[in-house]
């Protein structure tokens, strides 16, 4: 009887096990758009050069894995509630963030860049911004860039997403709008962006605020998958898909030193 | 004082009491908290609490002033002061907050600085901040609610008193401030505490349009560290207590205002 | 006639911006119509029923009854709703998983509709609560004795004496409980749920159009606002049959 019971445990074990191993990993993103890196079309489908990163290193490891979209306002408490298992998102790696979250090896590094108005005859240095109002995303690398060089002179307006801060520069509410260059340069190259601002350029590269890069965030307790990931980010740098899928994108390397 | 203790007494209530506490050393204990110290030393904490106090307080004192208009207009007005009145309350009270908001300051806010003349303003030093969209939007929103309310207290008044009024040759004006208003204003007054308290629940909305007010200082913490449940719920233990401090300060002055009316 | 009128949806012209199909914004902008209108039905009729085990709670059960009911209803108003959503959108999901993993099953995703009806329900439910409460209470007492002296069992006393009487009362109250529910639908947009006020300004914010827009978005929630206006008027006056109708403000 207790032979048999323990039979009937094991096998219970075992079709659990392969439930969970052929279950699909869910990959969350902000359902912001983010150019060029996650971008949803009007249908629902999402490109970008993240969600080719993603897909690249999850066929490396054999894993099954599909994007959910979630609001970034609500995606770590997905995270943790188990509605997604890890966040591709432009999430900048941070020691605050790292008690709460683990991180993945960082998989791209971004300048901060700036940008003003098109008459504007600013120019970018923190003594020619002093007394003028710079927007920035809350709680990314740029911030932290932003505070350290320009916070003591300038005042810093703080948004949720980067949308709103380009928005807000075409309306003429702030002076400058410091964030990274590539979504910068998306941003200005559009046809929006071309009406209303230009590029000043790349800001000083500082690894203090900067250094760490952006990375992939898992529950802490999954270290499981977050150990697949760094193996296959590190395959795809080793085997060339990684500069393969930039150059789709960028015409320059975005990983950094 | 032991009197007033003896309702809290009974045993079920010491149990629920004994669980208050336990929910609380149990909160206080194994969440974490190591973030508030950063937050209340950068002053973040208090500088939110303050801009959501001065919000409530003007979008109140300035919804009340245009409440009394938009009341008068409905109540005694002609029809042409009467029907937009009428319309203004109906929309407000007819439309999400958020939507008010979000039209005030994403769809109004950003046809301004197409306009040369303000840009180059006085006003544009002010137009290109967020708090002002806010403090409009709650100013109208409230102002809107309170518009009904006053309307219908207004015309609540015997009319009795106000021919009486104008039969002691009264002028119009002096039987408007003397007799009608404070007859209004007391019959108001019982629901005006609940009103401020939906006020103080309508605050939070600001932060949608970059004000930085105790929910978006709230926000700002989750995003810094990821932690989500303790500011949300410190958050709520905060607006308990003001909604409790409204609640007390209408209770005394509704004691102040002599309750007989006519 | 018609056609000029669909003429004008066309792109190009004057509302092309709402074309059924895109790059007009039609078919999105009515779907964020529909989720809302399913989650205001959703959450009224969940409030209705915790509303309804409320107010009979809060008056006719025992003191821990009572007590816990009002421990509900004064937090919940004490609170703004947004806070509350953030904090119940995330922590209904977390909970019922963590209650699943824990009895060794696997977590599951819940559907967003679900919890936002839920989170939304939980709060009309304390208004409810109290609108119920406040009418049953208005009931006079002595119709229920004189119907009791009457035999009448308690069933057909509720049936014929206490419901319709105290849906007269219930009723201006249930009608603006409905429509904050509507309107309180806007606040999900926050959690990035995709009802008519996000949607609104995700079509604002792609087509620079925020004036347009946001005009539509306002003259859609009038539009349910005055309708259920007038269903909740007409109800009103026919649950007041025979006695004095009192107008109160209608939008």
């Amino acid at each position: 009887m207790k032979l048999k019971l323990l039979a009937l445990a094991a096998i219970a074990a075992a079709s659990l096990a392969n439930v969970a191993s052929a279950a699909a990993i869910k990959v969350g993103v902000a359902a912001e758009p983010y150019p060029p890196f996650t971008v949803p079309d009007s249908a629902g489908h999402w490109s970008g050069w993240e969600v080719d990163l993603m897909n690249a290193i999850c066929k490396d490891q054999k894993l099954d894995c599909v994007i959910t979209p979630v609001a970034w306002d609500g995606i770590i408490p997905a995270l943790n509630a188990g509605q997604i298992d890890m966040i591709m998102s432009s999430m900048s790696i941070t020691a605050k963030r790292e008690k709460v979250v683990a991180f993945s090896n960082k998989y791209y590094v971004t300048p901060a860049a700036i940008a003003v108005a098109k008459d504007s005859k600013l120019g970018m240095t923190p003594k020619d911004l002093a007394g003028k109002v710079i927007g920035v995303q809350v709680a990314t690398t740029n911030e932290a860039y932003a505070k350290k060089f320009f916070g003591k002179t300038s005042t810093l307006k703080e948004y949720q997403t980067q949308d709103q801060v380009n928005q807000d520069l075409a309306a003429g509410r702030i002076d400058a709008d410091v964030a990274d260059q590539f979504t910068l340069a998306d941003f200005i190259n559009s046809k929006d962006g071309k009406a209303c601002c230009k590029m000043l350029g790349a800001l000083p590269y500082d690894a203090e605020t900067l250094g760490t890069g952006i990375g992939a965030a898992f529950r802490k307790s999954d270290t499981k998958l977050r150990e697949e990931f760094n193996k296959g980010l590190a395959d795809i740098r080793k085997s060339g898909e990684y500069d393969k899928i930039t150059k789709k994108y960028f015409n320059f390397d975005i990983y950094g030193g | 004082m032991m009197d007033a203790l003896r309702p809290l007494m009974k045993p079920h209530r010491l149990i629920l009491m004994a669980l208050a506490v336990a929910l609380v050393w149990w909160c206080a204990v194994s969440l974490n908290w190591a973030w508030l110290p950063d937050y209340w030393n950068n002053g973040l904490i208090l500088q939110g609490l303050w801009t959501t106090i001065w919000m409530l307080v003007a979008s109140w004192a300035l919804g009340l002033f245009f409440a009394i208009w938009l009341g008068l207009a409905q109540a005694a007005g002609p029809w042409f002061v009467a029907l937009p009145a009428k319309g203004f309350c109906s929309v407000i009270r007819g439309t999400p907050l958020l939507l008010q908001m979000w039209f005030l300051y994403y769809g109004l806010g950003s046809l301004f600085p197409y306009i040369p003349w303000i840009r180059h303003s006085w006003a544009w030093v002010y137009l290109r901040e967020a708090w002002p969209y806010g403090l409009l939007a709650l100013t109208f929103s409230f102002a809107g609610y309170e518009g009904e309310v006053m309307r219908g207290a207004l015309k609540g008044v015997p009319h009795g008193q106000l021919e009486a009024a104008r039969a002691f040759g009264m002028s119009r004006f002096t039987t408007f401030h003397r007799i009608w208003l404070p007859q209004a204003v007391r019959r108001v007054l019982p629901t005006l505490g609940g009103e401020t308290v939906l006020q103080l629940k309508s605050t939070p909305l600001v932060a949608t349009i970059t004000v930085i007010d105790l929910f978006d200082v709230s926000r700002r913490v989750y995003q810094d560290t990821f932690i989500t449940y303790e500011p949300l719920l410190l958050l709520a233990v905060v607006y308990m207590a003001i909604t409790g401090l409204i609640v007390l300060f209408f209770r005394w002055l509704e004691r102040q205002v002599p309750t007989k009316t006519a | 006639m018609l056609a000029y009128l669909t003429s004008l949806f066309e792109p190009g012209h004057a509302l092309g911006l709402l074309a059924w199909s895109p790059p007009g914004w039609g078919q999105v902008f009515l779907t964020g119509l529909l989720r809302t209108m399913e989650i205001s039905v959703g959450a009224y009729t969940m409030g209705l029923v915790i509303g309804v085990i409320g107010a009979f709670g809060k008056l006719y059960g025992g003191e821990v009854i009572r007590d816990l009911f009002s421990i509900y209803t004064t937090v919940v108003r004490a609170v703004p709703e947004l806070v509350e959503i953030l904090i119940l959108f995330y922590a209904v999901p977390n909970v019922i998983n963590q209650v699943l993993v824990s009895m060794g099953h696997d977590r599951i995703t819940l559907p967003q509709l679900l919890v936002g009806i839920t989170v939304l329900g939980v709060v009309v439910g304390a208004y409810m609560t109290e609108v119920l409460r406040g009418a049953i209470l208005a009931v006079p007492h002595g119709q229920i004795e004189a119907a009791r002296a009457y035999g009448m069992p308690p069933a057909m006393v509720a049936r014929r004496v206490t419901m319709p009487q105290m849906l007269m009362n219930a009723l201006p109250g249930m009608s603006n409980l409905w429509l904050n529910t509507n309107k309180d639908t806007a606040l999900l947009a926050v959690i990035g749920f995709n009802e008519l006020t996000l949607t609104t300004a995700q079509a604002a914010g792609s087509t620079k159009a925020y004036f347009f827009f946001f005009f539509a978005a306002g003259v859609l929630y009038m539009i349910i606002s005055i309708l259920s206006g007038r269903v909740f008027a007409f109800f009103e006056r026919r649950s007041r049959k025979g006695q004095p109708q009192i107008r109160g403000g209608v939008i």
